[in-house]
Protein backbone atom coordinates (compact mmCIF):
# COMPACT_ATOMS: atom_id res chain seq x y z
CA UNK A 1 0.00 0.00 0.00
CA UNK A 2 1.41 3.42 -1.04
CA UNK A 3 -0.05 7.22 -1.57
CA UNK A 4 2.00 7.72 -4.28
CA UNK A 5 -0.53 9.25 -6.91
CA UNK A 6 -3.50 8.77 -4.85
CA UNK A 7 -3.86 12.68 -3.98
CA UNK A 8 -3.10 15.57 -5.04
CA UNK A 9 -3.16 19.07 -3.68
CA UNK A 10 -5.88 20.88 -5.41
CA UNK A 11 -5.49 23.82 -3.21
CA UNK A 12 -2.98 26.23 -1.38
CA UNK A 13 -3.71 29.27 0.24
CA UNK A 14 -1.60 31.75 2.54
CA UNK A 15 -3.06 34.57 4.33
CA UNK A 16 -2.05 37.69 3.55
CA UNK A 17 -1.87 39.27 6.83
CA UNK A 18 0.99 39.34 9.08
CA UNK A 19 -0.83 41.26 11.75
CA UNK A 20 -4.53 40.51 13.04
CA UNK A 21 -5.78 42.68 15.87
CA UNK A 22 -8.83 42.74 14.70
CA UNK A 23 -9.79 39.45 13.65
CA UNK A 24 -10.61 36.33 15.70
CA UNK A 25 -8.47 32.99 15.38
CA UNK A 26 -11.26 30.75 14.19
CA UNK A 27 -12.15 33.68 11.70
CA UNK A 28 -8.69 33.37 10.67
CA UNK A 29 -9.24 29.66 10.12
CA UNK A 30 -12.28 30.33 8.12
CA UNK A 31 -10.49 33.03 5.98
CA UNK A 32 -8.33 30.50 5.13
CA UNK A 33 -10.25 27.91 4.31
CA UNK A 34 -12.50 30.32 1.98
CA UNK A 35 -9.19 30.94 0.33
CA UNK A 36 -8.11 27.54 -0.56
CA UNK A 37 -11.81 26.83 -1.73
CA UNK A 38 -11.22 29.39 -4.43
CA UNK A 39 -7.55 28.40 -5.32
CA UNK A 40 -8.96 24.88 -6.00
CA UNK A 41 -12.29 26.30 -7.55
CA UNK A 42 -14.09 24.00 -5.12
CA UNK A 43 -16.72 24.80 -3.18
CA UNK A 44 -17.40 24.45 0.97
CA UNK A 45 -20.03 21.78 0.26
CA UNK A 46 -17.10 19.78 -1.70
CA UNK A 47 -15.14 18.91 2.11
CA UNK A 48 -15.58 15.76 3.37
CA UNK A 49 -12.79 15.68 5.40
CA UNK A 50 -11.03 18.01 7.73
CA UNK A 51 -7.43 18.10 9.96
CA UNK A 52 -6.34 20.45 12.11
CA UNK A 53 -3.43 21.01 15.17
CA UNK A 54 -3.30 22.41 18.61
CA UNK A 55 -3.55 25.63 17.15
CA UNK A 56 -7.34 24.88 16.26
CA UNK A 57 -9.35 26.68 19.09
CA UNK A 58 -11.65 24.31 20.71
CA UNK A 59 -12.27 20.38 21.08
CA UNK A 60 -10.38 18.87 18.65
CA UNK A 61 -11.49 19.66 15.28
CA UNK A 62 -15.40 19.53 16.57
CA UNK A 63 -15.61 23.24 17.26
CA UNK A 64 -13.78 23.98 13.96
CA UNK A 65 -15.99 21.41 11.74
CA UNK A 66 -19.25 23.11 13.34
CA UNK A 67 -18.01 26.68 12.78
CA UNK A 68 -17.17 26.45 9.46
CA UNK A 69 -20.47 25.09 8.37
CA UNK A 70 -18.82 21.15 7.20
CA UNK A 71 -20.23 17.81 6.90
CA UNK A 72 -16.94 15.54 6.87
CA UNK A 73 -16.99 11.52 7.22
CA UNK A 74 -12.73 11.91 8.08
CA UNK A 75 -11.26 13.96 10.25
CA UNK A 76 -7.67 13.77 12.21
CA UNK A 77 -6.37 16.25 14.61
CA UNK A 78 -2.82 15.28 14.84
CA UNK A 79 -0.59 17.15 16.60
CA UNK A 80 2.95 17.67 15.80
CA UNK A 81 3.83 21.06 16.60
CA UNK A 82 4.72 23.28 13.19
CA UNK A 83 5.45 20.25 11.20
CA UNK A 84 1.47 18.75 11.82
CA UNK A 85 -0.09 20.41 8.48
CA UNK A 86 3.51 18.75 6.32
CA UNK A 87 2.14 15.42 8.10
CA UNK A 88 -1.53 15.98 7.37
CA UNK A 89 -0.90 16.04 3.78
CA UNK A 90 0.14 12.40 4.09
CA UNK A 91 -2.97 11.69 6.40
CA UNK A 92 -5.20 12.67 3.94
CA UNK A 93 -3.53 11.07 1.29
CA UNK A 94 -4.03 8.17 3.35
CA UNK A 95 -7.73 8.65 3.90
CA UNK A 96 -8.42 9.12 0.15
CA UNK A 97 -6.41 6.18 -0.65
CA UNK A 98 -8.87 4.33 1.77
CA UNK A 99 -11.75 5.93 0.52
CA UNK A 100 -12.59 7.67 3.65
CA UNK A 101 -12.56 11.23 1.81
CA UNK A 102 -12.10 12.99 -1.07
CA UNK A 103 -11.48 16.35 -0.46
CA UNK A 104 -9.37 17.18 2.63
CA UNK A 105 -9.38 20.54 4.32
CA UNK A 106 -6.29 21.47 6.21
CA UNK A 107 -6.32 25.01 8.24
CA UNK A 108 -4.05 26.51 10.64
CA UNK A 109 -4.50 30.12 11.98
CA UNK A 110 -3.38 31.87 14.94
CA UNK A 111 -2.33 35.30 16.29
CA UNK A 112 0.93 35.55 18.39
CA UNK A 113 1.33 38.62 17.53
CA UNK A 114 -1.83 39.85 18.84
CA UNK A 115 -2.68 38.04 21.91
CA UNK A 116 -0.47 36.47 24.75
CA UNK A 117 1.16 32.73 23.33
CA UNK A 118 1.33 30.40 25.72
CA UNK A 119 3.75 27.69 25.63
CA UNK A 120 3.91 24.48 27.72
CA UNK A 121 1.71 21.05 28.59
CA UNK A 122 0.24 21.09 31.62
CA UNK A 123 -0.01 17.41 32.97
CA UNK A 124 2.75 15.97 30.34
CA UNK A 125 4.78 13.44 32.36
CA UNK A 126 8.32 15.46 31.34
CA UNK A 127 6.54 18.68 33.20
CA UNK A 128 7.44 18.35 36.89
CA UNK A 129 11.14 17.66 35.79
CA UNK A 130 11.97 20.27 32.99
CA UNK A 131 9.66 23.32 32.88
CA UNK A 132 11.30 25.25 36.05
CA UNK A 133 14.58 24.88 33.20
CA UNK A 134 13.66 28.32 31.49
CA UNK A 135 13.27 25.98 27.84
CA UNK A 136 12.04 28.02 25.24
CA UNK A 137 12.59 27.40 21.64
CA UNK A 138 15.18 29.33 21.33
CA UNK A 139 17.64 27.94 23.70
CA UNK A 140 16.30 24.35 22.54
CA UNK A 141 17.51 24.87 18.98
CA UNK A 142 20.76 26.99 20.75
CA UNK A 143 21.86 23.65 22.45
CA UNK A 144 21.38 22.11 18.85
CA UNK A 145 23.57 24.33 17.24
CA UNK A 146 26.34 24.54 20.01
CA UNK A 147 26.55 20.96 19.91
CA UNK A 148 26.84 21.07 15.78
CA UNK A 149 29.49 23.45 15.92
CA UNK A 150 31.36 21.64 18.72
CA UNK A 151 31.03 17.76 17.25
CA UNK A 152 31.15 19.35 13.42
CA UNK A 153 32.98 22.53 13.15
CA UNK A 154 30.03 24.67 11.92
CA UNK A 155 30.38 28.49 12.29
CA UNK A 156 28.07 31.15 12.77
CA UNK A 157 28.69 32.51 9.68
CA UNK A 158 27.72 29.23 7.53
CA UNK A 159 24.18 29.60 9.37
CA UNK A 160 23.64 33.41 8.61
CA UNK A 161 24.27 32.28 4.88
CA UNK A 162 20.76 30.42 5.61
CA UNK A 163 18.93 33.57 6.27
CA UNK A 164 21.35 35.23 3.30
CA UNK A 165 19.09 33.20 1.35
CA UNK A 166 15.62 33.55 2.81
CA UNK A 167 16.12 37.18 2.59
CA UNK A 168 17.31 37.46 -0.63
CA UNK A 169 13.99 35.45 -1.90
CA UNK A 170 11.80 37.73 0.59
CA UNK A 171 12.48 40.88 -1.37
CA UNK A 172 10.05 39.54 -4.09
CA UNK A 173 7.43 38.64 -1.59
CA UNK A 174 5.56 42.01 -1.40
CA UNK A 175 3.81 40.03 2.13
CA UNK A 176 6.73 39.00 3.95
CA UNK A 177 7.62 40.67 7.00
CA UNK A 178 11.34 41.44 6.61
CA UNK A 179 11.96 42.51 3.12
CA UNK A 180 15.31 43.55 3.17
CA UNK A 181 18.36 41.78 1.87
CA UNK A 182 20.78 41.11 4.61
CA UNK A 183 24.18 39.95 4.73
CA UNK A 184 26.23 37.57 6.55
CA UNK A 185 27.72 40.46 9.13
CA UNK A 186 23.90 41.79 9.37
CA UNK A 187 23.33 38.59 10.84
CA UNK A 188 26.47 38.33 12.81
CA UNK A 189 26.29 41.88 14.18
CA UNK A 190 22.37 40.98 15.49
CA UNK A 191 21.79 40.70 19.33
CA UNK A 192 22.54 37.36 20.17
CA UNK A 193 19.71 36.10 21.43
CA UNK A 194 20.63 32.60 23.23
CA UNK A 195 24.05 31.82 22.16
CA UNK A 196 24.98 30.56 19.34
CA UNK A 197 21.91 31.96 17.85
CA UNK A 198 21.32 35.83 16.90
CA UNK A 199 18.04 37.63 16.30
CA UNK A 200 18.52 37.09 12.89
CA UNK A 201 18.95 33.17 13.15
CA UNK A 202 15.53 33.21 14.05
CA UNK A 203 11.96 32.97 12.31
CA UNK A 204 9.49 36.16 12.70
CA UNK A 205 6.50 36.07 14.70
CA UNK A 206 3.36 36.70 12.98
CA UNK A 207 -0.38 36.52 12.83
CA UNK A 208 -1.93 34.48 10.17
CA UNK A 209 -2.42 31.25 8.63
CA UNK A 210 -3.31 28.70 6.10
CA UNK A 211 -5.48 26.22 4.68
CA UNK A 212 -4.67 23.08 2.01
CA UNK A 213 -6.97 20.91 0.22
CA UNK A 214 -5.58 17.41 -0.44
CA UNK A 215 -8.14 15.52 -3.10
CA UNK A 216 -8.85 12.69 -4.93
CA UNK A 217 -7.25 12.02 -8.25
CA UNK A 218 -11.06 12.46 -10.11
CA UNK A 219 -11.22 15.33 -8.02
CA UNK A 220 -8.07 17.15 -8.97
CA UNK A 221 -8.64 15.84 -12.93
CA UNK A 222 -11.91 17.68 -13.01
CA UNK A 223 -10.31 20.91 -11.77
CA UNK A 224 -8.94 23.92 -13.84
CA UNK A 225 -5.52 23.92 -11.19
CA UNK A 226 -2.07 22.18 -12.45
CA UNK A 227 -2.03 18.92 -10.89
CA UNK A 228 0.54 18.24 -7.89
CA UNK A 229 0.40 14.93 -6.37
CA UNK A 230 1.86 13.64 -3.32
CA UNK A 231 4.16 11.13 -4.47
CA UNK A 232 5.64 10.08 -1.07
CA UNK A 233 5.47 11.15 2.84
CA UNK A 234 7.55 10.40 5.63
CA UNK A 235 6.57 10.93 9.32
CA UNK A 236 8.75 10.67 12.88
CA UNK A 237 8.44 11.84 16.49
CA UNK A 238 12.02 12.02 18.55
CA UNK A 239 13.09 12.64 22.22
CA UNK A 240 15.79 11.76 24.71
CA UNK A 241 14.06 8.77 25.16
CA UNK A 242 15.34 8.81 28.95
CA UNK A 243 17.84 10.68 28.11
CA UNK A 244 20.09 7.87 26.85
CA UNK A 245 19.62 8.50 23.14
CA UNK A 246 20.81 12.23 23.24
CA UNK A 247 21.61 13.36 20.24
CA UNK A 248 20.73 17.26 19.74
CA UNK A 249 22.24 17.64 16.14
CA UNK A 250 20.48 14.73 13.87
CA UNK A 251 16.38 15.14 13.91
CA UNK A 252 13.84 13.15 13.43
CA UNK A 253 14.21 13.88 9.63
CA UNK A 254 16.63 11.56 9.68
CA UNK A 255 13.39 9.08 9.31
CA UNK A 256 10.79 10.99 7.99
CA UNK A 257 13.08 12.09 4.71
CA UNK A 258 14.51 8.64 3.63
CA UNK A 259 10.68 7.33 4.08
CA UNK A 260 9.50 9.90 2.04
CA UNK A 261 12.06 9.43 -0.90
CA UNK A 262 11.50 5.81 -0.80
CA UNK A 263 7.89 5.53 -1.17
CA UNK A 264 8.88 8.20 -4.34
CA UNK A 265 10.99 6.58 -6.01
CA UNK A 266 13.27 9.16 -5.95
CA UNK A 267 16.59 10.98 -4.38
CA UNK A 268 17.25 14.06 -2.80
CA UNK A 269 20.03 15.16 -5.63
CA UNK A 270 16.43 14.92 -8.35
CA UNK A 271 14.75 17.79 -6.18
CA UNK A 272 14.13 20.61 -8.15
CA UNK A 273 13.41 22.79 -4.92
CA UNK A 274 13.16 22.47 -1.89
CA UNK A 275 10.82 23.54 1.50
CA UNK A 276 12.99 23.25 4.61
CA UNK A 277 11.50 24.54 8.14
CA UNK A 278 13.46 27.48 9.30
CA UNK A 279 12.22 28.30 12.47
CA UNK A 280 15.86 29.06 12.96
CA UNK A 281 18.50 28.60 10.62
CA UNK A 282 20.24 25.47 12.35
CA UNK A 283 16.80 24.10 11.84
CA UNK A 284 17.47 24.30 8.22
CA UNK A 285 21.02 22.52 8.54
CA UNK A 286 20.28 19.53 10.51
CA UNK A 287 17.10 18.80 7.81
CA UNK A 288 19.24 19.13 4.35
CA UNK A 289 21.49 16.68 6.55
CA UNK A 290 19.41 14.55 7.45
CA UNK A 291 17.11 14.19 3.89
CA UNK A 292 19.98 13.75 2.53
CA UNK A 293 21.40 16.86 0.83
CA UNK A 294 24.78 16.40 2.47
CA UNK A 295 26.61 14.18 4.70
CA UNK A 296 26.14 14.59 8.22
CA UNK A 297 28.50 17.29 9.75
CA UNK A 298 28.99 19.06 5.81
CA UNK A 299 25.67 21.26 6.46
CA UNK A 300 27.51 24.34 7.34
CA UNK A 301 29.63 23.71 3.57
CA UNK A 302 26.76 22.96 1.99
CA UNK A 303 24.40 26.22 2.50
CA UNK A 304 27.43 28.54 2.56
CA UNK A 305 28.07 30.77 -0.19
CA UNK A 306 24.80 31.66 -1.31
CA UNK A 307 24.32 27.74 -2.45
CA UNK A 308 20.14 27.96 -1.19
CA UNK A 309 19.57 30.85 -3.35
CA UNK A 310 17.13 30.69 -6.55
CA UNK A 311 18.54 31.14 -9.95
CA UNK A 312 22.59 30.63 -8.81
CA UNK A 313 22.67 27.99 -5.73
CA UNK A 314 22.42 24.38 -6.13
CA UNK A 315 19.24 23.73 -4.00
CA UNK A 316 16.43 26.62 -4.11
CA UNK A 317 14.76 26.73 -0.57
CA UNK A 318 12.25 28.81 0.75
CA UNK A 319 11.87 30.99 -2.68
CA UNK A 320 8.83 32.89 -0.30
CA UNK A 321 11.72 34.19 2.23
CA UNK A 322 10.26 31.09 4.76
CA UNK A 323 9.78 31.77 8.15
CA UNK A 324 13.18 33.85 8.83
CA UNK A 325 11.95 36.81 6.63
CA UNK A 326 8.25 35.71 5.55
CA UNK A 327 5.59 34.36 7.83
CA UNK A 328 5.82 32.09 10.55
CA UNK A 329 1.88 32.08 11.38
CA UNK A 330 0.96 31.03 14.96
CA UNK A 331 4.68 30.26 15.70
CA UNK A 332 4.18 27.01 13.29
CA UNK A 333 5.95 26.83 10.00
CA UNK A 334 4.63 23.44 7.96
CA UNK A 335 1.44 25.04 5.97
CA UNK A 336 3.94 27.91 4.18
CA UNK A 337 6.33 24.93 3.79
CA UNK A 338 3.83 23.29 1.74
CA UNK A 339 2.46 26.01 0.27
CA UNK A 340 5.56 27.78 -1.63
CA UNK A 341 6.53 24.09 -2.65
CA UNK A 342 2.78 23.77 -4.70
CA UNK A 343 3.30 27.45 -6.14
CA UNK A 344 6.50 26.54 -7.49
CA UNK A 345 5.25 22.92 -8.74
CA UNK A 346 2.67 25.21 -10.67
CA UNK A 347 4.90 27.87 -11.68
CA UNK A 348 3.07 31.04 -9.79
CA UNK A 349 6.39 31.36 -7.61
CA UNK A 350 7.40 35.11 -8.43
CA UNK A 351 9.08 34.88 -11.26
CA UNK A 352 13.02 36.29 -9.75
CA UNK A 353 12.50 33.43 -7.57
CA UNK A 354 10.63 30.60 -9.47
CA UNK A 355 12.23 26.89 -10.68
CA UNK A 356 12.07 26.68 -13.99
CA UNK A 357 10.45 23.17 -14.79
CA UNK A 358 10.27 22.52 -11.31
CA UNK A 359 8.48 19.25 -11.43
CA UNK A 360 9.99 17.65 -7.78
CA UNK A 361 10.02 19.42 -4.51
CA UNK A 362 10.35 17.86 -1.14
CA UNK A 363 8.78 19.84 1.61
CA UNK A 364 9.95 19.16 4.95
CA UNK A 365 9.26 20.20 8.89
CA UNK A 366 9.75 19.86 12.37
CA UNK A 367 7.45 20.51 15.27
CA UNK A 368 7.75 20.89 18.76
CA UNK A 369 11.13 21.76 20.04
CA UNK A 370 14.32 19.92 18.45
CA UNK A 371 16.45 19.64 21.43
CA UNK A 372 13.56 18.55 23.19
CA UNK A 373 11.28 16.30 21.73
CA UNK A 374 10.02 16.68 18.24
CA UNK A 375 8.25 15.38 15.16
CA UNK A 376 9.04 15.40 11.80
CA UNK A 377 7.48 15.41 8.47
CA UNK A 378 8.72 15.19 5.19
CA UNK A 379 6.81 14.93 1.91
CA UNK A 380 7.75 14.72 -1.95
CA UNK A 381 5.28 16.37 -4.40
CA UNK A 382 5.51 15.78 -8.07
CA UNK A 383 3.94 18.37 -11.14
CA UNK A 384 2.22 15.77 -13.47
CA UNK B 1 22.18 43.48 30.65
CA UNK B 2 21.96 41.86 33.54
CA UNK B 3 18.33 41.57 34.81
CA UNK B 4 16.61 40.73 37.79
CA UNK B 5 17.54 36.67 39.14
CA UNK B 6 15.48 34.22 37.05
CA UNK B 7 12.47 32.92 39.46
CA UNK B 8 12.59 29.52 39.23
CA UNK B 9 8.97 28.15 38.93
CA UNK B 10 8.01 25.74 41.07
CA UNK B 11 7.95 22.28 40.16
CA UNK B 12 4.19 20.75 40.15
CA UNK B 13 4.74 16.83 41.64
CA UNK B 14 2.43 14.30 40.46
CA UNK B 15 1.68 11.17 42.55
CA UNK B 16 4.22 9.27 40.28
CA UNK B 17 6.95 11.79 40.36
CA UNK B 18 6.58 13.20 44.27
CA UNK B 19 9.21 10.92 45.66
CA UNK B 20 11.86 12.75 43.17
CA UNK B 21 10.91 15.81 44.66
CA UNK B 22 11.05 14.86 48.49
CA UNK B 23 14.57 13.21 47.51
CA UNK B 24 15.00 16.55 46.14
CA UNK B 25 14.31 18.22 49.26
CA UNK B 26 17.21 16.29 50.98
CA UNK B 27 19.81 16.91 48.48
CA UNK B 28 19.71 13.51 46.73
CA UNK B 29 19.02 12.92 42.50
CA UNK B 30 17.32 10.03 41.85
CA UNK B 31 17.20 8.43 38.40
CA UNK B 32 15.28 5.41 37.56
CA UNK B 33 17.59 1.97 36.81
CA UNK B 34 15.57 -1.18 35.45
CA UNK B 35 16.64 -4.36 37.08
CA UNK B 36 14.87 -6.41 34.12
CA UNK B 37 17.23 -4.57 31.42
CA UNK B 38 19.85 -3.02 33.47
CA UNK B 39 19.25 0.29 31.89
CA UNK B 40 18.90 3.47 33.68
CA UNK B 41 16.90 6.63 32.47
CA UNK B 42 16.20 10.07 33.49
CA UNK B 43 14.02 11.96 33.90
CA UNK B 44 12.71 8.40 36.16
CA UNK B 45 9.58 7.04 35.86
CA UNK B 46 7.46 4.11 36.74
CA UNK B 47 8.07 1.90 33.80
CA UNK B 48 11.19 1.38 32.04
CA UNK B 49 11.33 3.61 28.85
CA UNK B 50 13.30 0.68 27.04
CA UNK B 51 11.56 -2.56 28.55
CA UNK B 52 8.42 -1.70 30.19
CA UNK B 53 9.31 -3.21 33.30
CA UNK B 54 8.54 -1.88 36.76
CA UNK B 55 11.61 0.74 38.48
CA UNK B 56 13.72 1.36 40.85
CA UNK B 57 14.70 5.37 41.55
CA UNK B 58 18.30 5.19 42.57
CA UNK B 59 20.43 7.56 44.06
CA UNK B 60 22.74 9.34 41.49
CA UNK B 61 26.31 10.52 42.58
CA UNK B 62 25.33 13.76 40.93
CA UNK B 63 28.67 14.36 38.94
CA UNK B 64 28.96 14.79 35.45
CA UNK B 65 29.66 17.04 32.15
CA UNK B 66 28.10 19.63 29.98
CA UNK B 67 26.81 17.69 26.19
CA UNK B 68 25.90 21.47 25.30
CA UNK B 69 24.56 24.01 26.37
CA UNK B 70 22.66 28.15 25.58
CA UNK B 71 22.77 31.22 27.46
CA UNK B 72 19.76 32.67 26.91
CA UNK B 73 20.82 36.35 26.69
CA UNK B 74 17.40 38.16 26.40
CA UNK B 75 14.54 38.76 28.56
CA UNK B 76 12.97 37.86 31.88
CA UNK B 77 15.66 36.34 34.16
CA UNK B 78 18.52 36.80 30.97
CA UNK B 79 21.38 35.40 31.39
CA UNK B 80 20.71 32.06 32.77
CA UNK B 81 22.14 29.00 30.92
CA UNK B 82 20.26 26.02 29.50
CA UNK B 83 22.09 22.64 29.40
CA UNK B 84 22.21 18.52 28.90
CA UNK B 85 23.96 17.29 31.67
CA UNK B 86 25.17 13.62 31.06
CA UNK B 87 25.73 12.33 34.54
CA UNK B 88 28.43 9.47 34.91
CA UNK B 89 25.85 6.94 35.11
CA UNK B 90 24.56 7.24 31.75
CA UNK B 91 21.53 9.26 31.25
CA UNK B 92 21.25 13.49 29.72
CA UNK B 93 19.49 15.67 32.55
CA UNK B 94 17.68 18.66 30.68
CA UNK B 95 18.91 20.94 33.35
CA UNK B 96 20.67 24.93 34.27
CA UNK B 97 23.77 25.49 35.05
CA UNK B 98 24.12 27.89 37.88
CA UNK B 99 27.36 30.53 37.81
CA UNK B 100 27.86 33.91 37.40
CA UNK B 101 30.44 33.55 34.49
CA UNK B 102 28.12 32.05 31.56
CA UNK B 103 30.70 32.94 29.33
CA UNK B 104 33.24 30.80 30.96
CA UNK B 105 31.07 27.52 30.36
CA UNK B 106 31.67 24.84 27.64
CA UNK B 107 30.87 21.58 26.01
CA UNK B 108 32.70 18.71 28.19
CA UNK B 109 33.12 20.40 31.30
CA UNK B 110 32.41 18.57 34.56
CA UNK B 111 29.80 19.86 36.73
CA UNK B 112 28.06 18.45 39.86
CA UNK B 113 24.33 18.72 41.06
CA UNK B 114 23.51 21.79 43.41
CA UNK B 115 19.63 21.94 44.71
CA UNK B 116 18.47 25.48 43.88
CA UNK B 117 15.43 26.75 45.97
CA UNK B 118 12.07 27.30 43.57
CA UNK B 119 9.61 30.19 43.75
CA UNK B 120 7.36 28.29 46.63
CA UNK B 121 7.72 24.78 46.13
CA UNK B 122 10.80 21.86 45.88
CA UNK B 123 14.42 22.53 44.89
CA UNK B 124 15.52 21.60 41.38
CA UNK B 125 18.22 19.93 40.05
CA UNK B 126 20.70 22.65 38.65
CA UNK B 127 24.68 21.78 38.18
CA UNK B 128 27.51 23.85 38.97
CA UNK B 129 30.96 23.72 37.62
CA UNK B 130 32.55 20.60 39.78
Amino acid sequence: MTIRNKAYIAGAFEHPTRLAPDKSTPQLHAECAAGVLADAGLSLQDVDGYFCAGDAPGFGGMSMIDYLGLKVRHTDSTETGGSSYILHVSHAAQAIAAGHCSVALITLAGRPRSEPFTRGRPGAPEEAFESWAGGTTHNSYGMCAARHMYEHGTTSEQLAWIKVAASTHAQYNPHAMLRDVVTVEDVLNSPMISDPLHRLDCCVVSDGGGALLVVAPEVAKSLKRPLVAVRGAGEAVKGPRGGMNLDLTTSAAAVSGPAAFAEAGCAPTDMKYASIYDSFTITVLIQLEDLGFCRKGEGGRFVADGNLISGTGKLPFNTDGGGLCNNHPMNRGGITKVIEAVRQLRGEAHPAVQVPNCDLAVATGIGGSLGVRHGAATLVLERQ
Amino acid sequence: MMSEPRKIPAPRPNVENQRFFDAAARGILLIGQCDACGRPHYYPRALCPFCMAETRWVESAGKGEIHSLSTMRRGAGAPYTLAYVTLDEGPAVLTNIATDDPDSLHIGQRVAVTFTPSDGGPPVPMFAPA
